[in-house]
C-alpha cells in the first residue's frame, strides 16, 4: 500500500512502509550510504506528515520483514501482547506521540505499555519526535535489573569499567581496573573486550576480576565481552561467569553473521541462570547494539538503520538482560557522520530502547574519521544524563587503547554525576563509603587510608 | 582534591591513561591537552593531503626504479570518500593508467587510505625494503592513488595484468599512533574481491612493525602466495619476524 502528502503543489508518494519510514528519518550518512534517505528536506517533512496520520496498529498487520524469513519478526509478532497495547490501539502515529508527551504518559502506565509496543512502533514516533521529546519521554521511562548491584533506579547512573589492554595483560588490565574503582566506577559492570576470543583467555580474565571481586567484597559484576559461544565453553569448564555478553541485531539474517541465532541466546542464558551467582537480581546478559551493524553486514532488509536497530531490542527485551548498550560513534562516518548525527542517533537509541522495556545504556563515543570531538561527547553524555540513562563507559582518559576510538572516562563519569545530582547504584554506593572512596557528602574523594588504600595495596601487590 | 592520584606506580602496567590525577571532577589541564593533542595529530592525519613531490623525492632517493603513475579514485573529495566508502574502491573516469605492456608478477599501490601521514612516513621505505627480496620479479609500474580504500588496487591489478597486488595504504589513525601504514596483498586481483581474499600486514611505523622488517614479511607472503596461488585465511602468516641474519626477533607491535 503506497501513503502520501501534498504540500504546495508537490505530490510525494511512499510506495511501502519501509520506504515511509526511511524517507521520515532524520538525516545520517548510513541511509545516503543505503539509498533510502529523503531525497530533500521537504520531501523528509512530508513523510513525517504521511507517518503521523498512519494507524499505529498499522505494524501488527503489515511486516517490514517477512515472518517467514525472520525470527525476528517472528519473535516480534508472536511475542506482541495485544492488552498492553490496548491503551493507544486506535491512536495514529502522530497521536501517540502527543500521548507519550501528555501527563497520562506517567512511568506506570509507560511500563504496563511496553510488552504492547514493536520495535517498529517505537521507531515510528521517534521519527516525529526532537531531541527534547525523546529526552523528556524516555526520562518517564523505568526499566531496573539486577544481579549484584540494582540499576536503573531514579536519580541514579551507573558505569562499566572498561579496561580493555591490546594484548589481555593481566596486569595492564588490572591498573585501568584499580584506576576506575578508585573514581568511583563500575557499578554496572568490569567488562573486558578480549584482544583473543578463546576460552582459555576468557577464562583468565574472568578469574582475575573475580579474584579481584571477592578479595574487596565489590558488588558488581564482571562479564568479558567475547562471543556467546566462547562464554557457554567456559561455562562448561568451570569458569566463573557472571553475565554472558553478546553483539545483537534487528534481523536474522543479521544476527547470522554475528555467529548467533535466538535458541543460542536462550541457552547461553539458561546456562548462567543456574550457575545462580547473582545476589540481588538475575539479570544475567549484556547486549551490544549500534545503529549501522545491519548495513554494515548486508542485512538490514531495506530498512533504515534506526528502524532496525530498534528490532534489536526486540531480541534484547526477550533475554531480560542486565544491561543493553548502544555502541553508539564507533561505527564511522559513513553511518552516522559528524557530532550531531551521533547525538541524534543516541539520543534514539536510549529513547527507544526505554520504551520498549529495555535496561538501555550508551556508549557515548566516536572515531578519529568521523567529525566529533570531545565536545559532542560532553554533550551527548550531559543530554543522557538528563533523559535517565541507565549506565555510560568509563575508559580511562577515555582512550580505549585496545578497540582504537574514544568514549567517555572515569572523570566524565565524575563530571556528569556531580552535575545532574545522579548517585551510583546503592549498593556500590554503600561500598564506595565503606572504602573510604566517597565521602560522606557523597563526593569521590578517596582517602587513601582504610579499605582505599588496600585496593592499592593489591595494585601493588599483584 | 586536586594535583596527580597517589597511585601512579599503577602506570607501570598499561599504556592506557591512568592515574590522571584532577582537579575537582575534572581532568588537570596538561593531561586536557595532551589529549587534544593526540586527537588534533590523528585528525590531520585523517585530513591531511597526500604530498606527490615529497613521494617522488623519496621515490628517487630510494632507488626504487620503477615508473610512476598517479591516479584519483571516484570519490572526488575527502567528504566524499569519508561517507561513501565503495566511491575510494573505483578509479576515477579520467584516471590515465598507461597500457599494460604483457603481465606482472606483482603491481604496488600506495594510497592514501584514512592516513596521508603514515604514507609519507612510511610508504617508500616498505616499497624499497619488500623489493629487496624479489630479485627477478616482473613489477609494474608504480602507482599513487588518492582517496582510495583497500579494493582499488583490484582494479589496478586487473589493469596491469598483475598476479598479485600490494596496497600500501594508511590505516585509521588511533590516539596513540596516526603513523600506521597496513600493506593488503591480493592474489589475481579483479574487482569483486573480498577483504577475506587478503592477507594484511598492520601497524607498520618506526615505533610498531618497523618498515624493514614489514618489507620482509610482505615479500614472504607474496611468495607464498605465488607458490600456493592463492591470498586470504588460507595462507597462513608464518613469515619469521625477525630478518634473516638477525640473533634475536625485533620488537614487534600488535598485528
Amino acid at each position: 500500500m503506497a501513503y502520501r502528502h501534498s504540500f504546495a503543489g508537490h505530490h510525494y508518494e511512499f510506495p511501502d512502509l519501509k520506504t515511509l519510514l526511511a524517507k521520515a528519518s532524520p538525516a545520517r550518512a548510513g541511509d545516503r550510504l543505503a539509498g533510502l534517505a529523503a531525497e530533500t528536506d521537504e520531501e523528509r517533512v512530508a513523510a513525517r506528515f504521511a507517518l503521523a496520520d498512519l494507524p499505529l496498529d498499522t505494524f501488527l498487520h503489515e511486516e517490514l520483514v517477512p515472518y517467514e524469513a525472520d525470527e525476528v519478526t517472528r519473535l516480534i509478532m508472536d511475542g506482541h501482547d495485544a492488552g498492553a497495547f490496548e491503551p493507544v490501539r486506535s491512536l495514529t502515529v502522530g497521536g501517540f506521540r502527543d500521548w507519550l508527551l501528555s501527563d497520562a504518559a506517567d512511568e506506570a502506565a509507560l511500563k504496563a505499555l511496553a510488552p504492547g509496543l514493536t520495535p517498529e512502533m517505537a521507531a515510528a514516533v521517534s521519527k516525529l519526535m526532537r531531541n527534547q521529546d525523546l529526552i523528556a519521554a524516555a526520562k518517564k521511562c523505568r526499566v531496573v535489573t539486577a544481579f549484584r548491584s540494582t540499576i536503573g533506579l531514579a536519580g541514579r547512573l551507573a558505569i562499566r569499567i572498561q579496561p580493555n589492554h591490546p594484548t589481555d595483560d593481566l596486569k595492564g588490565i588490572a591498573a585501568s581496573t584499580l584506576d576506575g574503582l578508585m573514581y568511583g566506577c563500575g557499578d554496572a559492570v568490569i567488562g573486558i573486550n578480549p584482544a583473543t576470543d578463546s576460552p582459555e583467555a576468557m577464562a583468565r580474565l574472568l578469574h582475575l576480576i573475580d579474584d579481584l571481586r571477592t578479595r574487596y567484597d565489590i558488588p558488581t559484576q564482571s562479564c568479558v565481552l567475547a562471543h556467546v559461544t566462547t562464554a557457554m565453553e567456559v561455562m562448561k569448564r568451570g569458569a566463573p561467569v557472571d553475565i554472558v555478553f553478546q553483539s545483537i541485531a534487528g534481523t536474522q539474517k543479521a544476527n547470522e553473521s554475528f555467529g548467533i541465532g535466538l535458541a543460542m541466546l536462550a541457552e547461553a542464558r539458561e546456562m548462567a541462570l543456574a550457575l545462580d551467582r547473582g545476589t540481588v537480581g538475575n539479570n544475567v546478559m549484556y547486549f551490544e547494539t549500534g545503529q549501522g551493524a545491519a548495513l554494515s553486514a548486508e542485512a538490514h532488509e531495506g530498512l533504515d538503520q534506526q528502524t532496525v536497530e530498534t528490532r534489536a531490542y526486540a531480541v534484547a527485551r526477550a533475554f531480560s538482560p542486565l544491561l543493553t548498550n548502544t555502541v553508539v560513534g564507533f561505527i564511522g562516518p559513513e553511518y552516522l557522520f559528524d557530532g550531531k548525527e551521533i547525538t541524534r542517533a543516541g539520543l534514539e537509541d536510549h529513547f527507544c530502547g526505554k520504551l520498549l522495556g529495555v535496561p538501555m545504556g550508551v556508549d557515548v563515543c566516536y572515531t578519529n574519521h568521523a567529525e566529533a570531538d570531545q565536545d559532542d561527547m560532553d554533550n551527548l553524555l550531559t543530554l543522557l544524563g538528563v533523559a535517565g540513562c541507565n549506565f555510560v563507559m568509563g575508559v580511562p582518559g577515555a582512550d580505549d587503547i585496545m578497540l582504537s576510538y574514544q568514549s567517555t572516562s572515569y572523570h566524565d563519569a565524575l563530571y556528569v554525576r556531580a552535575a545532574l545530582g545522579l548517585k551510583p547504584a546503592p549498593e556500590f554506593e554503600a561500598w564506595l563509603k565503606a572504602m573510604n572512596i566517597m565521602d560522606d557528602r557523597g563526593q569521590v574523594r578517596p582517602e587513601l587510608a582504610g579499605g582505599a588504600a588496600q585496593l592499592l595495596e593489591y595494585g601493588a601487590a599483584e | 582534591m586536586s594535583g596527580a592520584d597517589r597511585w601512579s606506580f599503577l602506570k607501570e602496567f598499561t599504556a592506557a591513561r591512568i592515574a590522571l590525577g584532577r582537579t575537582g571532577n575534572a581532568l588537570p589541564t596538561a593531561n586536557l591537552l595532551d589529549f587534544q593533542m593526540a586527537h588534533a595529530r590523528a585528525r590531520d592525519a585523517v585530513h591531511a593531503v597526500l604530498d606527490m613531490d615529497l613521494l617522488q623525492r623519496q621515490i628517487a632517493e630510494a632507488a626504487i626504479g620503477l615508473p610512476v603513475a598517479e591516479v584519483k579514485s571516484e570519490a572526488p573529495t575527502r567528504h566524499a570518500y569519508l561517507q561513501d566508502p565503495s566511491r575510494g574502491r573505483h578509479l576515477a573516469a579520467d584516471a590515465e593508467l598507461r597500457e599494460a605492456a604483457g603481465e606482472h608478477d606483482v603491481v604496488f599501490v600506495i594510497g592514501d587510505g584514512l592516513s596521508a601521514t603514515a604514507v609519507h612516513e612510511n610508504a617508500v621505505a616498505t616499497l624499497a625494503a619488500t623489493l629487496k627480496h624479489l630479485e627477478g620479479w616482473t613489477v609494474a609500474p608504480l602507482v599513487v592513488a588518492h582517496q582510495a580504500r583497500v579494493a582499488l588496487a583490484d582494479e589496478i591489478g586487473a589493469h596491469f595484468h598483475a598476479a598479485l597486488s600490494v596496497m600500501l595504504i594508511g590505516e585509521r589513525p588511533g590516539l596513540s599512533a596516526s603513523d600506521s601504514l597496513g600493506a593488503y596483498i591480493t592474489f589475481a586481483p579483479r574487482p569483486g574481491r573480498s577483504n577475506a581474499e587478503r592477507n594484511c600486514v598492520s601497524n607498520i611505523r618506526p615505533a610498531g612493525l618497523k618498515p624493514e622488517l614489514a618489507g620482509y614479511k610482505i615479500a614472504w607472503l607474496l611468495k607464498e602466495a605465488r607458490r600456493l596461488k592463492l591470498t586470504g585465511v588460507k595462507l597462513k602468516d608464518d613469515a619469521p619476524n625477525a630478518l634473516p641474519g638477525e640473533g634475536r626477533a625485533p620488537m614487534l607491535g600488535p598485528s
